[in-house]
C-alpha cells in the first residue's frame, strides 16, 4: 500500500488545503506584500524602506519582530541586517514593532512541508511552494519551532540590502554622482571624494524614491559579523538587572492582580471573597474564567489576598488520576485511534517475524516553568486595549484579547518584551486572557497580573504524554527492522484550540523525531501514530514531539544494536544514509574518543536525533559512584548549516543539552485528584549547577540550508543519558524521569 | 522601619511579614531583584544583607530594621560594572537572563568570602541558584574570570 493510502481522510483534507494556496487566493494577492506597519505613523523626513528598517534624521531603527525568549534572536536579527547595511553594532536602536501580518513567519511553511512530505506523494520542495502562499495569506507572526533563523536569514538581509542600495541611490541623486562610485561603511554612504554622509542625513531624500528591490546578498567571504563572535545586544542589561522583562514594567495608575483558577481546570463552583476583602491593600475581588482574581496595591498583597479566598472547585475535564492517563494512552493502539503511518520502508511485518526484540516506553507530562512567572499588564478603555508582556504569537494574541473585550483587532496594541525564558510556555495565552478579563471589568485602570509560581505550575499546559510499543529485528550483527507505534496526546490540536483555531489531520508531534531518523539503510522501518483521547490539555515544550521522540527511537535503537552485539556508533553509522548526519556522529565519536579506553568506572552512551532539520549527536560519559550516578562529560555535535554566532550557538547548545539532561533526570508532572502534584521547583527542578557535566560543543556546516538551534540539542540528551546508564549499570530505563529508577549525585 | 538600600536610607511602611523582595520591587522600584519561586528554591531574588547573600523572598521586612541591603543595581551599573558583572558580560553568560541578577549576587558574595574557591566550593555555593536556560558552564567560567580580575 502506498503511503498516501495509509493516511486518514482528514489528513488528506489538510494536505489539499495546504496545497491550495495560490489557487485559492489568486496569484496577484499572494504576490502583493502585506502593508508595511512602519508607514502607519511615519513622521515627515523619515523613511521605512520595508517593515524592518526605519531611518529618520536622528536615528536608525531595526525591527526585531521575532520574540527574544532568551535564545538571542533580537541580536541575531540585528546582526543579519547590520551585515548588509554596513552598520556598527552600536549605531542603531531596535524595536519588536507592532503585531503585523507583514512579519508572518515563512519558515513555518518549510517545517510543515517537510512534515507533510512524509505523508503525501510529493517532495517537500513542491509542498513548500504550495504551502508558502497560504501561510503568507494567513499572516501569523510567530516565534517557535526553531524557525527564527531560517525565517530571517534571506528576508532580513534582503531588507537591509534594499535599504543600503536605496540610501546609495538617494546619495547619488543628492550629490550628482553615480551609484556605482558609492560605497557604504559604518552607517554612512561614502562619496567618491571620501566624504561620509550619515544615513540619517539621507533619510528624507531616500523617502522620496522607490526602494531598490533588485539586490544581491553578500557572499560569505564578505561577511563582517556572520560566523564571528559578537557581543549580544542584551548582555549588559542582563548582567546589571535592567528592567527589561514584562514583570518589571510599571504603568502609572496600575493595580496589582493575582489569580487563583481551578487547579483541575474545571469550573469554580463557589467562593467566599470576604476573608480577602478585609486584608490590607486589597481593592477588589473579581471572577475570572474558572477562578477568582484579587487586585491590590502591591504584588505581595494581591498574592496574600487571593490565597485567603475560600473556593470550591469543580472536577477535572480529564482523568483525575495519573494511572488513568497512562491507561488511556496504553489503550490507544486501536484502528479507531490510528492517525497515520509516517514512515513505511520495506516490510517490517515480514522482516520481524517471530524473532523480534520488543520494548514498551513511557514519556511523561513535563512542565515548562521558565524562571519569569507569567505576567501581563492590560489596560482596557472603550476605545482601545493596551497589552504589555513577553509573547511568542503577537498576531494571535490580538485575536484572543479581542474575543474578551470586543475591540477590533487593530485597536489592540501590544508591546512585546524580553521574556525570562519560555521553552514554549509563552505560546499560550492564559496570562493574557486573565489579565484582559480583569481589566475589562475595571475599564480605564491598568491591571498588572503576576502569577505566583504555584499558579504557574498548576496551570501549565505540560509537554504531551506518550507511550510507545516497539518491535525490531537484528541479524548478523545488524539492525534489520524497526517498527515503532506511538500513542500520544494530540498536542497541536490542544494548543491551537486555545488560540481559537480548530485543526484536523494527523498530529506530526506525536511521532516527531522518530520518522525523521536518518536510518535509511535499515531496510524495514515503520512509524505509526495514534492519538490518545480524554487526556489532559498539553502544549509545545522545547523540541515538542521530538523531545520524547528522540528518547523513544534512540533508546530502542540502542537496545537493538545491543541485541545485535554490534558497536553502538559503528552500527549507527552503517544505518545512516544521510552524509550530513553521518559526519555529525563520526565527529562526535572522535571528540569523545569513543574507541579509546576510558578511565576506570566511566561509561558512555550515544544518541543521534534529527529534529527541526538539524542532526545532533551526543555522547554522555558518567560514573556510578556510591553517592549515585555522576555525569562527567557530554560531547555534542550539531549541523545547523551555517553558524551566525559561534558564542551564542555554543551557549544555546549547552543549554539545550542541560534542559534535556535535567528533565530526563528528575522532572515530570503527574495528576492526582485532577491536580498537578508538582507545584514549585522543589518537585521539578531540572539540573542544578553541581550536577552539570563538562559540555564540549562542535558545530559543522554541511547542512543544505540554515536552521535554528533552540530545540534540536534537547532530544538526544534523554537517550544518550539513558544509554550511558545502561552501559554503566546494565539496567535499561524505558521511562523518564530516570530518578524513579536510579539515584543521581 | 529604616532600611538602607544601595547606600540610600529608606523609611519602609509594610506588614512585618512582607518579604524584602516585594519591598524592593513594588515600593522602591528596584526591578533587578527577581521573583522566581517565592520559597527559596531558585535564588533569583538573591541580594546582600549586611554583606551576606540571602534570598530576599524569605527575609521578612520586619526583621530587617537598620539592615544594609545591596541589590544588583547597587553592585554595579553599566558604566561602572563590578568585576563579576564584567566577567558575566565578557563570558556572555546570559540567555534569558532572568536568573542572572541572583547568580551574580551569589557569585560576588562567594568571591568576597573566598577569593580563590575550589571547583567543589563553586559548585556547592552556586547550586541554590537555578538557571532554566542552562548557562551553568558559562557561570563557572565567568566566576574564574571574575576571580582573576579581582586578584589583578
Amino acid at each position: 500500500m502506498s503511503r498516501l493510502g495509509t493516511i486518514t481522510r482528514r489528513a488528506f483534507l489538510v494536505g489539499t488545503a495546504a496545497v491550495g494556496g495560490a489557487a485559492i487566493f489568486g496569484t496577484y494577492v499572494v504576490a502583493r506584500p502585506h502593508d508595511n506597519p512602519l508607514m502607519n505613523d511615519l513622521p515627515e523626513g523619515a523613511v521605512a524602506f520595508n517593515p524592518w528598517v526605519k531611518i529618520d534624521g536622528e536615528s536608525i531603527t531595526l525591527m526585531t519582530p521575532h520574540a527574544d525568549i532568551g535564545q538571542g534572536v533580537e541580536h541575531m536579527q540585528t546582526v543579519l541586517m547590520a551585515e548588509e547595511l554596513d552598520l556598527d553594532l552600536d549605531q542603531f536602536e531596535t524595536s519588536p514593532g507592532i503585531p503585523s501580518a507583514a512579519y508572518y513567519n515563512g519558515a513555518f511553511a518549510e517545517e510543515g512541508a517537510e512534515t507533510f512530505a512524509a505523508l503525501l506523494p510529493l517532495p517537500a520542495t513542491v509542498l513548500h511552494a504550495m504551502l508558502s502562499p497560504a501561510l503568507k495569506m494567513v499572516g501569523i507572526q510567530g516565534t517557535g519551532g526553531s524557525t527564527s533563523v531560517p525565517d530571517s536569514w534571506i528576508k532580513l538581509r534582503t531588507a537591509a540590502a534594499s535599504a543600503r542600495e536605496t540610501l546609495k541611490q538617494a546619495a547619488a541623486n543628492t550629490y550628482g554622482v553615480s551609484v556605482g562610485d558609492l560605497k557604504t561603511e559604518s552607517g554612512a554612504v561614502v562619496l567618491p571624494d571620501g566624504t561620509q554622509v550619515r544615513y540619517q542625513e539621507l533619510a528624507a531624500a531616500a523617502a522620496s524614491i522607490r526602494p531598490v528591490q533588485n539586490v544581491t546578498l553578500r557572499s560569505s567571504d564578505q561577511w563582517r559579523y556572520i560566523g564571528k563572535p559578537t557581543e549580544r545586544r542584551d548582555i549588559v542589561n542582563k548582567s546589571t538587572g535592567a528592567p527589561i522583562y514584562g514583570i518589571d514594567q510599571v504603568v502609572p495608575g496600575m493595580v496589582h492582580a493575582a489569580v487563583r483558577t481551578n487547579p483541575r481546570r474545571g469550573p469554580m463552583l463557589k467562593h467566599d471573597a470576604a476573608p480577602a476583602q478585609s486584608m490590607p491593600g486589597v481593592q477588589q475581588v473579581v471572577e475570572v474564567t474558572n477562578g477568582v482574581a484579587v487586585t491590590a496595591d502591591s504584588t505581595w498583597r494581591a498574592f496574600k489576598g487571593v490565597e485567603a479566598i475560600d473556593v470550591e472547585w469543580g472536577p477535572a475535564p480529564y482523568p483525575a488520576e495519573q494511572e488513568d492517563h497512562w491507561a488511556n494512552a496504553e489503550g490507544s493502539f486501536t484502528d479507531e485511534r490510528f492517525q497515520a503511518t509516517w514512515r513505511n520502508d520495506g516490510d517490517v511485518d515480514s522482516a520481524i517475524g517471530d524473532g523480534s526484540v520488543t520494548a514498551n516506553y513511557r514519556a511523561p507530562y513535563i512542565a515548562h516553568q521558565p524562571l519569569e512567572p507569567l505576567n501581563a499588564i492590560v489596560t482596557v478603555t472603550d476605545e482601545a486595549v493596551d497589552v504589555i508582556a513577553g509573547h511568542q504569537m503577537p498576531t494571535l494574541l490580538r485575536g484572543v484579547v479581542s474575543a474578551i473585550t470586543g475591540h477590533e483587532q487593530d485597536k489592540i496594541n501590544f508591546r512585546n518584551l524580553h521574556s525570562g525564558g519560555s521553552f514554549g510556555h509563552r505560546l499560550e495565552f492564559e496570562n493574557i486572557k486573565l489579565a484582559a478579563e480583569i481589566a475589562n471589568q475595571m475599564r480605564g485602570t491598568p491591571v498588572k497580573l503576576t502569577f505566583t509560581r504555584e499558579e504557574d505550575f498548576v496551570q501549565d499546559f505540560p509537554r504531551h504524554l506518550a507511550v510507545a510499543r516497539a518491535r525490531g529485528a537484528v541479524s548478523n550483527g545488524r539492525v534489520t527492522a524497526i517498527d515503532m507505534d506511538v500513542a500520544g496526546a494530540p498536542v497541536v490540536a490542544s494548543q491551537m484550540s486555545r488560540a481559537g483555531i480548530t485543526l484536523g489531520g494527523p498530529d506530526s508531534q506525536i511521532v516527531a523525531g522518530i520518522f525523521s531518523a536518518p536510518y535509511g539503510n535499515v531496510e524495514n522501518f515503520r512509524v505509526r501514530g495514534y492519538a490518545v483521547p480524554d487526556i489532559g490539555p498539553t502544549s509545545s515544550w522545547r523540541a515538542v514531539g521530538a523531545s520524547y521522540g528522540g528518547f523513544l527511537i534512540e533508546t530502542f535503537v540502542d537496545e537493538l544494536i545491543h541485541a545485535a552485539g554490534a558497536d553502538q556508533v559503528e552500527e549507527r553509522l552503517r544505518m545512516i544514509d544521510d552524509p550530513v548526519s553521518k559526519r555529525v556522529l563520526e565527529t562526535c565519536a572522535e571528540m569523545a574518543g569513543w574507541d579509546n579506553t576510558r578511565p576506570e568506572g566511566r561509561h558512555v552512551g550515544v544518541a543521534l536525533v534529527h529534529s527541526f532539520g538539524v542532526p545532533v549527536a551526543e555522547i554522555v560519559e558518567l560514573e556510578q559512584t556510591d553517592r549515585g550516578i555522576k555525569l562527567h562529560n557530554v560531547w555534542v555535535v550539531a549541523d545547523p548549516g551555517t553558524v551566525i554566532d559561534p558564542v551564542n550557538i555554543e551557549n544555546l547548545i549547552q543549554g539545550g543539552v542541560i534542559w534535556g539532561l535535567g528533565h530526563a533526570m528528575n522532572s515530570e508532572i503527574t495528576y492526582s485528584d485532577g491536580m498537578a502534584q508538582q507545584t514549585n521547583y522543589h518537585a521539578a527542578e531540572g539540573m542544578r549547577l553541581y550536577q552539570c557535566p563538562e559540555i564540549h560543543v562542535r558545530t559543522l556546516e554541511n547542512n543544505k540550508s540554515i536552521r535554528g538551534i533552540g530545540e534540536p540539542p534537547t532530544p538526544p540528551a534523554f537517550p544518550a543519558l539513558g544509554n550511558a546508564i545502561f552501559a554503566a549499570t546494565g539496567e535499561r530505563l524505558r521511562e523518564t524521569p530516570y530518578n524513579k529508577f536510579v539515584d543521581f549525585v | 522601619m529604616d532600611l538602607t538600600v544601595n547606600g540610600t536610607q529608606h523609611q519602609i511602611d509594610a506588614e512585618y511579614d512582607t518579604p524584602l523582595l516585594w519591598v524592593l520591587r513594588d515600593q522602591l522600584g528596584l526591578m533587578g531583584t527577581k521573583y522566581g519561586c517565592g520559597i527559596a528554591q531558585c535564588g533569583a531574588c538573591t541580594v546582600h544583607v549586611d554583606g551576606f547573600a540571602v534570598r530576599s523572598c524569605q527575609q521578612a521586612i520586619g526583621s530587617l530594621d537598620g539592615a544594609e541591603v545591596t541589590t544588583i543595581e547597587g553592585l554595579g551599573q553599566p558604566e561602572a560594572l563590578h568585576a563579576v558583572q564584567e566577567a558575566w558580560v565578557e563570558t556572555q553568560v546570559a540567555q534569558c537572563g532572568f536568573c542572572q541578577s541572583g547568580q551574580i549576587m551569589q557569585a560576588a558574595s562567594l568571591l568576597a568570602d573566598d577569593p580563590n574557591p575550589s571547583d567543589e566550593k563553586i559548585d556547592a555555593v552556586m547550586s541554590g541558584n537555578l538557571c532554566r536556560c542552562g548557562t551553568y558552564p558559562r557561570i563557572r567560567a565567568a566566576i574564574r574570570l571574575a576571580q582573576s580580575k579581582m586578584g589583578a
